[in-house]
């Protein structure tokens, strides 16, 4: 996730994107400052974490939720609220952090 | 062939945009800035000049289409005064934030309130850390030679350029100015360089994006680099001017300054002034000089102290004020002794605010009380009842 940063030499002048459909290189997940963290195995597959995700950051594949993209989750914690079996817990992001 | 007309500070201007024939200017009426456009959208009626003249509803429109046009990789312009300025602020910052060679005229005029339309230079020292590229002009000629060299340092390091002159005094004053011909100036500025523009459908680009605590930094360092480059730049670009029309864009002007034991530091129409008092002095033997500012950001720290090196005392007269701190050209004269071995006292005047004039006797009265050691700590506000 944290991918090494260029320095002021090396980027375009003015914050210029000089190259068109980056934003899916552009990771946001370094704003969060809580990480969510799902058990899978009591999760019970209701699907109320993707619908209410504003980020989109939990994909549905063959009717089941897989793993959060932390390159998008801004750590609001809309999914662990919404769990009907509280089976995402929000964990403080410096924990991760080597 | 170069020829000499009468003009005023405003036509001067005017002549210099209309030689660059930007592709766009913008611009709102304001006094005493009005008088340029007036004159400008002359030319563009008279089919003159190639510019797109778009009249629209405010100052910060006025920027917002320049700066626009400037990103979609044209040459555009424009001017203001004051209030307009004001209005403009956020614009300002966002033109050199985005790195656009903009260039702009600003006619010195006190802000509001109270409201006032007469000289004064807080207006665009208000600006002096918005990242524009700020000459200072004495009179009409330097009007009109700075607004050509202002393109030529805008469109070298990517900055934006304001080129300043004194409301009424200079930009409703006739003068003789010297103008050059059409050719010479095509030939000087040159054509627009390459650089990254929103219209370019081959490298499509995305100019003012969102940039937060990762790059923002970054970028911010690049626009102190780019000053750095004006500075550097500005000596080789003036020079080049200068063997055009033969007269001297230093960083600043040295007027019988080298021998002087007292000197007076400022800039704009006060300047002039400033000569006629130094002429009449040194006629009764009295050692005095001047130094008159042009480049004001980047400020020539070091070419300033080596100039003052051997001066004993030096008032520096500044037309704004920084409340509560020094005052703009003081600051940074103080700044610029700091690291120089010779110390000489200095005297801070404040003048002309809102338009007060200056007189020579008063010139002449800081120059005595110099001479004379009257030097204090505290400001002077001279004409001030």
């Amino acid at each position: 996730m944290n991918t090494p940063k260029k320095g002021w030499k090396e980027i375009p002048i003015a914050g210029n994107i000089v190259v068109p459909g980056s934003s899916e290189e552009y990771k946001t997940g370094n704003w969060r400052s809580f990480r969510p963290v799902w058990d899978s195995r009591k999760c019970i597959q209701c699907l109320a974490c993707p619908i209410n995700c504003p980020e989109d950051s939990i994909k549905v594949k063959d009717g089941k939720r897989l793993e959060t993209n932390l390159d998008s989750c801004k750590g609001c914690g809309i999914c662990a609220n919404v769990c009907p079996v509280k089976c995402i817990k929000m964990e403080e992001e410096s924990k991760f952090q080597e | 062939m170069a020829k000499t007309v009468p003009f005023t500070g405003a036509q001067a201007a005017a002549y210099a945009m209309k030689q660059i024939n930007p592709e766009v200017v913008a611009a709102y009426p304001i006094t005493p800035q009005t008088s340029i456009m007036e004159e400008f959208s002359q030319y563009v009626a008279d089919g003159d000049v190639d510019t797109e003249f778009i009249r629209v509803e405010s100052e910060h429109s006025a920027m917002s289409a320049t700066s626009g046009a400037s990103a979609a990789g044209v040459r555009a312009m424009t001017a203001t005064s004051s209030a307009g300025l004001a209005l403009m602020f956020e614009i300002v910052g966002v033109t050199s934030g985005l790195r656009l060679p903009v260039v702009m005229n600003i006619v010195n005029r006190a802000l509001s309130a109270p409201i006032n339309i007469h000289c004064d230079h807080n207006d665009s020292m208000a600006c002096r850390d918005s990242s524009w590229i700020q000459i200072y002009s004495e009179n009409a000629q330097e009007v009109y030679e700075n607004t050509l060299l202002a393109l030529r340092l805008a469109e070298k390091v990517l900055l934006p350029v304001m080129v300043m002159q004194d409301g009424f005094i200079t930009s409703h004053s006739v003068e003789n100015v010297t103008l050059q011909d059409d050719n010479t100036v095509k030939k000087f500025i040159g054509n627009p360089p390459e650089r990254p523009h929103l219209l370019d459908i081959e490298k499509p680009i995305t100019i003012g994006p969102l940039q937060l605590f990762d790059y923002y930094f970054e970028t911010k360092r690049q626009q102190a680099d780019a000053m750095e480059q004006a500075y550097k730049e500005y000596p080789k670009l003036a020079k080049e001017l200068s063997d055009i029309t033969g007269t001297n864009h230093g960083f600043f002007e040295k007027y019988r300054l080298d021998d002087a034991e007292a000197a007076v530091i400022t800039l704009n129409s006060t300047a002039g002034t400033a000569k006629a008092v130094i002429d009449k002095m040194r006629e009764k033997g009295k050692k005095v000089g001047l130094l008159k500012l042009r480049l004001f950001r980047p400020f020539p720290y070091k070419e300033i102290a080596k100039a003052l090196e051997k001066i004993k005392s030096i008032a520096v007269l500044d037309r704004s004020e920084s409340y509560g701190a020094n005052p703009p050209i003081l600051a940074e004269i103080k700044n610029a002794l700091f690291d120089s071995s010779s110390k000489p006292s200095v005297q801070s005047c404040i003048f002309g605010l809102g338009g007060r004039d200056i007189w020579e006797k008063d010139i002449e009265k800081v120059f005595d009380d110099l001479l004379a050691g009257k030097i204090n700590s505290t400001t002077k506000y001279i004409g001030l009842r």
